[in-house]
């Protein structure tokens, strides 16, 4: 039990101390979550406006796939990109395997479903007069997808906010393909498997309580961004 | 769009910017490494890489795993070198043309640990009595159980031992995880189980030399572990930094490297013995 209060304790002392291989996992872990958001933003908004805002013959279908993907299990996702990035898979000429960008492209696919999902129904719950009032002003197509992404703001706030926190804690892909090498790959959470793995249970405690940390200071910053667009 | 959703924007923008720039890692020759769990584990490739590192100019870089899945990312072309712990193993990945210039370096040895109690009894017998008193007794035992340098010497006891193979029985608990973790399993459980004894004296001073589980059974002929480096076939995976390897393997079996090697301690004990010479 005492290494609960332990961790506490030494969560600050890392905090306070700018420990330097905290830093570098900290580092690691914003990196390839911040990449992967981006890229997961910029392909899912789209997909996700797409099929909140389209009626078509399969859209139930095509929501339960997309729902399922909710509940992809990271080793898979780590699996799987590891077998494009080894460097005898079809994508191994990129020398991906073991750095930040490769960690990040398996992210990005575990959060590109939240992404689609979350908007998706951010649009739907939208007023439908919306679209005939823009359509009638004269609004072309991608005037609709700006202004209706726009009016579901905070929708698509809470759908980056849950993607975020799904990449940030995961650790099966970081592990698979980041492959927890210190000072280049080791990210918050597989510094706390390692750690947890090592016997050292205060470590890992305080290395989880720093990521929380680390995850406040994310949410903060982003209802500050909330409260400008309001 | 109004004009302040574009300041937090470009604000962010920057922030990544800053953030990607900062990833990218000065142009130091890289060699990619996979090791096992213990070399880790016990802070051996801590102290031995940044000297290496400023005798040969080369960065080595290390991804820590069981030796299944080290030997697997040489297979499959991902790292330059392997310094593993399971010369069947390894024997097989070099004639399968998987690997080169197998060098064996150091060893330490394994030990049979269990709680001070020592309810079957195993104290000071050989490991082939040992484990048919545990066997007989039911008492737990815990195993890595992840195809790991130590799980393949542990299973080759067994098989020594006689008898049938555990694998369901109750007593029999696979953890699918690293050494030390797989101790606490033992410990929180009043178990036994096999570990290397540097990653036990790692254990012992964590627990500040007073640890729940204890040596029981050392000094058997069949408890040494042998580590060796491999460079990973140049032939079969051309991108392989075939030279950089070799630089590393030579190093860490010559002179300087085993010097060190030997004076590494924890405790003030000796974790790992050279023998490249031997």
């Amino acid at each position: 039990m005492e290494f609960l209060l332990d961790g506490f304790v030494q969560a600050i002392i890392l905090l306070v101390h700018l420990d330097p291989e905290t830093y570098s996992a900290i580092r690691a872990t914003l990196w390839s979550s911040s990449a992967a958001m981006a890229v997961s933003l910029v392909l899912g908004l789209p997909a996700g406006f797409w099929l909140g805002y389209h009626n078509f013959y399969g859209k139930h279908a095509l929501r339960t796939v997309v729902d399922t993907l909710l509940s992809l299990p990271t080793v898979l996702v780590g699996l799987i990109v590891y077998a494009f990035i080894s460097r005898q898979g079809p994508l191994g000429e990129m020398g991906l395997l073991f750095t930040l960008p490769g960690i990040a492209v398996g992210q990005a696919i575990l959060a590109w479903p939240v992404v689609v999902a979350l908007t998706a129904t951010a649009v739907e719950s939208m007023d439908r007069q919306l679209s005939i009032t823009l359509r009638s002003l004269g609004a072309d197509r991608r005037q609709l997808l700006l202004s209706t992404l726009w009016e579901a703001r905070f929708g698509i706030l809470a759908a980056g906010v849950t993607a975020y926190g799904r990449v940030m804690t995961e650790v099966g892909i970081s592990m698979m393909v980041g492959g927890n090498i210190k000072w280049a790959t080791r990210t918050m959470t597989t510094a706390i498997a390692l750690e947890t793995n090592k016997g050292m249970f205060a470590t890992g405690v305080a290395l989880g309580l720093v990521l929380l940390a680390i995850a406040f200071a994310v949410n903060v910053s982003l209802s500050f961004l909330r409260r400008q667009v309001r | 769009m109004t004009p302040l959703f574009r300041k937090p924007v470009i604000f962010a923008f920057c922030a990544c910017l800053i953030l990607f720039s900062s990833g990218i890692a000065g142009a130091q020759q890289t060699l990619m490494m996979a090791t096992t769990t213990s070399t880790d584990d016990t802070g051996l490739l801590d102290y031995l890489m940044p000297l290496f590192t400023k005798d040969s100019g080369i960065d080595l870089k290390w991804t820590a795993t069981g030796t299944g899945k080290a030997l697997k990312l040489g297979e499959n072309c991902d790292v330059d070198v392997l310094l593993v712990h399971a010369p069947p193993a390894e024997k097989k990945f070099v004639e399968d043309g998987f690997g080169i210039n197998r060098r064996q370096v150091m060893y330490n040895d394994f030990v049979l640990i269990g709680p001070a109690g020592d309810p079957a009894a195993i104290k000071g017998k050989t490991v082939k009595e040992a484990l048919a008193a545990i066997r007989a007794k039911q008492s737990v035992f815990t195993s890595r159980g992840d195809k790991s340098g130590t799980h393949q010497q542990e299973l080759a006891l067994w098989k020594a031992a006689g008898g049938p193979m555990p694998e369901k029985e109750p007593w029999y608990v696979q953890t699918g995880q690293g050494m030390l973790a797989t101790i606490n399993v033992a410990a929180e459980r009043n178990g036994y189980t096999m570990t290397d004894r540097g990653t036990f004296i790692k254990y012992e001073a964590d627990h500040k030399g007073n640890p729940p589980l204890k040596i029981l059974v050392e000094g058997d002929q069949v408890l040494l572990n042998q580590y060796s480096v491999i460079t990973v076939n140049p032939a079969r995976c051309p991108k392989v930094k075939a030279d950089l390897a070799e630089t590393f393997s030579k190093w860490m079996a010559g002179e300087r490297g085993q010097q060190l090697i030997a004076g590494f301690k924890l405790l003030d004990k000796q974790l790992f013995t050279p023998n490249a010479n031997e």
